[in-house]
């Protein structure tokens, strides 16, 4: 049995407890792998016209994974802790629905609700539901709920080494050395913020992180930080927002703008993303309110060229390089 | 104090004089123009939806005429409008306008919270509980009135016999509502608006289309945002049914649910899922339409909108599965009246032909022929 899982989206926070859940109760798991052109395009044509880019990408994963699987798992994703209203963002709460009603020959797909802040023990039951599904055994379920659990708490334990999501899944995946240059102290630090499908997509991002480190830029993101760090500044808010990876982008932000090692932010955003309109401007707000805070904007979307990104960033670096001097 | 709100249709003629009943100045920000909506540009957040900088450069319009206070709505997403008050607050802080932002979160959310911004209200100028109590009721009344009020105008309209005299007369009526201060003289102008509208020369022999307009809550009450739809197709001679109404829409978020249960039903096939906003009303209420018999269906929906992008995408399943034409009109500051009207127009033109083949009627002659 072959089940499908889009590379994209939440995957990039949660794709290896799903894969290792999927492959511990014997089914093969086919990834869509890293976005490119042809994914890209195949989600323009079938995502409705509206949708950010992301979206269209998850569209795009889908429609490659259609004819190579049994069932594509794509589900949805309400929230994963309880914190305010949080939730995500609707987009994702619509998912499995979208590409349902937008996407011809899908094979069945397996969109359970994710809803954790219903309970306890919520992704337990999430897993005994998709397995009952695929006709497993309760004991093997239970087994591979906790391998599972184990493989993404390595995952996550990278995170918080150093490593970007992207990486940490290549060293789990593919065995790559740990101890590569990717943590070399840099020139200049600067704080990344945005969701990690845009941040950790290097072909979406047109391998913005790569750029930068290029030019001796040292790079801290919202994912190597650890969960209570974020919490603390969170708080900080005169009302939660609802969405939770916007949550986690506006904690980051706050906390760079705090540290003083930290030499500048740039927000990484979606063309027309209806939470980052919200998160992005009370970065900017803060960013303004408090003295010496470099901080840029950098809009992505489906025509982004490279010359236009490296532009900026080179802008950027050269302008913190420059106020440094100064003092 | 002087005391605004932000502009929603004809819902600021109750504000206005419920403000006056607590013994505050009301400050009512002109009815959004180019303006406004410029104003809102020029500060917003670039993505933000049209709603939020309407709404923003009415906050503007009003912060210039000495606003002090700002009462609102909040909400608890995950839609973005449930943010718009801390956003707005910030953004009028930021360009120098000390203004304070009141926002009401629904009280079944915290019951306390919401008697506490209540009781702030009231100490401001020490008013009796009892007479507070008083003035919602009448504001209610009101809401209710001018609701009742525009409905009959839009049940009017398609089959009035001079073109523009239902708005003539409706904005009568308005005058006549906007003067009632007492529940009896409320009760009155209903009763004379009804009797003025209905006096309106009529043509019953027309059998207009009938088209049901969905979507998201400010573009499909505010005319200005929805560059008068209602009324446009009302005078093409289409009769319009509009999905949401202030004041009931106000009852079925906050106590009595089941008319939105009946709406998350028919939703559900579709999308079983709350996706904030009124996403998956859009999907319900297509499904009603057309159960209805309804021609056709008008989505309106803020560019940018989350929750009816959402419903945009399952929408053309809808409307494959029940056979009814949907016209998604995404609105936001480049949207033009003309290309809105031109739009309708074939919009209009598509329904008649359908409804032609569905009669069975063999056209004689064939357009552009």
């Amino acid at each position: 049995m072959k089940i499908g899982i889009p590379k994209t989206l939440f995957f990039y926070t949660y794709l290896p407890f799903w894969k290792s859940f999927f492959q511990e109760l014997g089914c093969e798991v086919v990834i869509s792998g890293n976005t490119n052109k042809e994914i890209l395009d195949l989600g323009v044509r079938d995502a409705v016209n509206d949708a950010c880019v992301p979206i269209k990408v998850y569209h795009g994963h889908v429609a490659y994974l259609k004819d190579k699987v049994d069932y594509i798992f794509s589900p949805r994703i309400v929230s994963v802790r309880r914190l305010g209203t949080e939730t995500f963002c609707p987009k994702f709460l619509g998912l499995p629905d979208m590409i349902r009603f937008s996407i011809n020959g899908l094979p069945p797909l397996i969109d359970v609700r994710i809803d954790l802040k219903k309970g306890v023990n919520r992704l337990l039951h999430v897993c005994l539901e998709v397995g009952n599904l695929l006709d497993k055994s309760r004991n093997l379920i239970l087994k591979a709920y906790r391998r599972a659990n184990l493989y993404q708490g390595e995952f996550d334990s990278l995170k918080l080494k150093g490593f970007m999501p992207d990486e940490a899944l290549d060293i789990l995946e593919n065995g790559m050395s740990v101890d590569s240059d990717i943590k070399a102290e840099g020139e200049v630090t600067i704080g990344v913020v945005g969701y990690p499908y845009i941040l950790y997509d290097r072909f979406i991002n047109l391998g913005l992180m790569k750029k930068l480190r290029a030019m001796g830029v040292k790079i801290i993101t919202p994912e190597l930080i650890p969960d209570e760090i974020l919490n603390q500044h969170i708080k900080k808010l005169p009302k939660y927002l609802f969405w939770h990876y916007s949550h986690r982008v506006i904690g980051a932000a706050l906390y760079f703008m705090e540290n003083p090692k930290i030499d500048g932010i740039i927000h990484v955003s979606a063309f027309a993303c209806g939470p980052d309109s919200m998160t992005g401007k009370l970065i900017e707000l803060e960013a303004k309110n408090r003295k010496g805070v470099n901080f840029m904007v950098l809009t992505i979307d489906e025509n982004l060229g490279e010359a236009g990104i490296i532009t900026r960033i080179e802008a950027f670096v050269d302008m913190i390089k420059y106020r440094r001097n100064l003092l | 104090m002087k005391i605004s709100f932000p502009i929603m249709s004809t819902s600021y003629i109750a504000f206005k004089r419920f403000i006056e009943e607590l013994g505050h100045e009301p400050i009512v920000p002109p009815r959004p123009t180019n303006r406004t909506l410029t104003l809102g540009v020029k500060y917003a957040p670039e993505f933000a939806c049209v709603p939020f900088k309407i709404l923003l450069g009415t906050y503007i319009e009003a912060c210039e005429m000495g606003t002090e206070l700002i009462i609102t709505s909040g909400g608890v997403g995950p839609c973005r409008a449930g943010y718009y008050g801390v956003m707005h607050k910030k953004i009028l802080r930021d360009m120098g306008y000390n203004v304070e932002i009141l926002v009401f979160e629904p009280p079944q959310i915290d019951l306390w919270d919401f008697f506490q911004k209540v009781r702030y209200v009231l100490k401001l100028n020490r008013l009796p509980f009892l007479e507070f109590l008083r003035a919602v009721k009448r504001a209610w009344l009101k809401l209710g009135v001018l609701d009742d009020v525009e409905y009959l105008s839009h049940e009017i309209r398609p089959y009035e016999l001079n073109k523009g005299e239902t708005t003539r007369v409706f904005n009568k009526c308005l005058e006549m509502i906007d003067e009632a201060r007492t529940s009896d003289e409320i009760k009155e102008a209903k009763e004379e608006s009804i009797k003025l509208l209905k006096a309106i020369p009529q043509d019953s022999s027309r059998d207009p289309l009938k088209v049901g307009i969905i979507g998201e809550i400010y573009v499909v009450l505010e005319p200005f945002a929805n560059f008068d739809v209602q009324v446009t197709l009302g005078e093409m001679g289409v009769y319009t049914h509009r999905s949401i109404w202030l004041r009931t829409w106000t009852l079925g978020n906050t106590f009595m649910r089941w008319e939105e249960n009946k709406i998350r039903k028919a939703a559900k096939p579709y999308l079983d899922q709350l996706v904030g906003g009124h996403g998956q009303n859009s999907v319900g209420e297509t499904v009603l339409y057309a159960k209805k018999g309804y021609d056709g269906v008008i989505h309106l929906a803020p560019f940018t909108c989350i929750p009816e992008i959402v419903a945009k995408s399952i929408l053309t399943r809808v409307s494959k599965d029940y056979d009814i034409p949907v016209l998604t009109l995404f609105i936001d500051e480049q949207t033009g009246k003309a290309g809105v009207v031109t739009r309708l127009e074939a919009f209009v033109d598509l329904m008649k032909e359908k409804r032609r083949i569905r009669s069975g009627i063999r056209n004689e002659s064939v357009p552009g022929y």
